[in-house]
């Protein structure tokens, strides 16, 4: 497999994540259908990595496995060295579809994880995470009188409200329009610089992948391989007509394998 | 929806449009005592003769006595339901295989009418209290249990794995999750269930007790065609029926049970 602009690396920093021969079929009608073979990753401490392909090629699928909610045919995913088996609140998982509480107020969803601190440093730490995600005067409203931008950021105040290691973010701005989408990313890099998280970002929009992450692993269509890792070397905030922008946008186009003209 | 939206789903009427309906039923009032003074028979009692019942029925201390009778009937059948039905079907709908299991024996006892089993409830319970609220109890157990089962497959798969995610025991699974998310879809299969109940009482004190206003409507036939009385035991029901869906609907405005309702 040829590459033109970038090459597979390993992360310098320390390994937080890393994921070995992960194999997963499903069986539909009696027939066993591959979904991902041999996925091999690896993330690093503090990284955002963006999974990036195209619909059904199985990358949320590999999202679960990693967080534990499936588990693979064969292979296995270690996190901090230990084998993933099942969903833990050291690694919280943002759903596409909405996942906040619709029967909790903004303040009981953020607190939703926090059931085993004391009252006050619960209060605490949700308003501190209704300020970062700027939903201030909402504190005692219900999900379904909020906007999707809100719900989607409640649904990251909950999770960064436990303090989780890691991240999964699984399209989480798909159900946006693009103008709140735009002002999501930007939310959402400025809470990781200000947090540090591993993220791990599922996507099929390559401006969104080469927009946030660190380096953005591309699948091919199903079943779904890992094509390639580009490494996406512009420090924030990124210039997105800048050259370099540009070409590593345009690698991606071509390692996908689509045309630049409509 | 956006941020203001969702409230604002009863704006209150002005006055003259909610008394409408009260009108038209005064009216139809008029016309009915109208129809019997001009063409007198032994179709229907007059409304005025209705009213003549209801305090005969006062005086006698009967009223009190019957509604309380077949509100109590009412209330232990119901309320043995629920606390079977619910956690029962809950169970079920959790586990697929219990689910499975139970299924067609569910759906073959569910299209037996609880009144057919009048004549199993008297060989049981004897002629009683205890037959009506037995027959009570199974026209709301089935219609609860599959409601609960159902709730419980409706919930979105996202919401458990969020609750196992954020390291939630099985219990407190149950109680912050799984509960919460059913509570809506139990609240409409209650007040579904109760207005079955409250038909179902009827029927069964025409039977199987002396008292209650179902034995009034037959009672009142049968010791002397007052049909005063069998039009105001009528009334009463429809009364009653109606309170006890008003009172139900109010559940539904409780606020975080609401979201359900109020989802685009």
């Amino acid at each position: 497999m040829e590459s033109t602009v970038a090459i597979a690396t390993t992360p310098a920093i320390e390994t937080k994540l890393r994921a070995e021969h992960i194999y997963m079929s499903f069986t539909r009608d009696g027939e066993s259908m591959p979904v991902l073979e041999d996925i091999n990753l690896e993330v690093g401490n503090g990284e955002f990595l963006c999974l990036l392909g195209p619909s059904g090629c199985g990358k949320s699928t590999l999202l679960s496995i990693i967080a534990g909610f499936l588990s693979p045919t064969s292979g296995e995913v270690k996190i901090d060295g230990e084998i993933v088996r099942g969903p833990d609140p050291r690694r919280i998982f943002v759903f596409q579809e909405r996942g906040v509480f619709p029967w909790l107020t903004v303040e009981g969803n953020i607190g939703f994880g926090l059931f085993k601190l004391t009252r006050a440093e619960r209060d605490r730490r949700i308003a501190h995470y209704i300020k970062m995600v700027g939903l201030e005067g909402f504190e005692k409203s219900y999900p379904s009188e909020l906007s999707g931008g809100m719900k989607q950021r409640l649904e990251v105040a909950r999770a960064l409200a436990v303090n989780p290691d890691v991240l999964f973010l699984d399209e989480p701005f798909g159900a946006l329009d693009s103008i709140t989408r735009l002002i999501m990313r930007g939310e959402l890099l400025r809470i990781w610089e200000a947090e540090r998280k591993t993220i791990i970002f599922v996507t099929h929009d390559i401006d969104e992948a080469v927009q946030l992450a660190d380096r953005v692993a591309v699948m091919s269509a199903r079943p779904g391989r890992i094509q390639q890792i580009v490494n996406i070397d512009i420090p924030h905030p990124r210039d997105i007509n800048s050259p370099r922008y540009l070409e590593l946008r345009t690698g991606i186009f071509n390692q996908i394998g689509l045309a630049h003209h409509l | 929806m956006t941020a203001i939206g969702s409230e604002k789903r009863s704006r209150p009427l002005a006055w003259s449009v909610r008394l409408r309906p009260l009108a038209f039923i005064g009216v139809l009032l008029v016309l009915w005592q109208v129809a019997i003074h001009r063409a007198p028979g032994h179709l229907l009692p007059s409304p005025w003769g209705v009213v003549g019942g209801l305090v005969d029925l006062t005086s006698h201390g009967l009223l009190v006595k019957y509604v309380v009778a077949s509100l109590f009937r009412v209330t232990w059948g119901f309320t043995l339901a629920a606390i079977l039905a619910i956690p029962l079907g809950l169970t079920i709908g959790w586990y697929r295989r219990a689910e499975m299991a139970f299924n067609p024996l569910i759906q073959f006892l569910r299209p037996i009418s609880p009144l057919a089993w009048i004549p199993i409830a008297i060989l049981w319970f004897g002629v009683g209290d205890l037959s009506a609220i037995f027959l009570i109890f199974l026209s709301c157990f089935f219609p609860l249990l599959l409601t609960a089962i159902n709730a419980v497959r409706n919930i979105p798969a996202v919401y458990i794995n969020a609750g196992r995610n954020f390291g939630l025991s099985p219990g407190a699974l149950v109680y912050r999750v799984l509960y919460p998310a059913v509570v809506p879809q139990l609240i409409v299969g209650l007040r579904i269930t109760l207005g079955i109940a409250w038909l179902v009482v009827v029927a069964a004190e025409m039977i199987a007790v002396n008292s209650g206003l179902g034995f009034l409507i037959v009672d009142a036939r049968n010791a002397g065609n007052r049909y005063d009385l069998v039009v105001a035991g009528m009334i009463l029901i429809g009364l009653i029926g109606l309170l006890l869906d008003i009172g139900m609907r109010s559940l539904e405005k409780v606020k975080s049970f609401r979201w359900s309702y109020s989802e685009e």
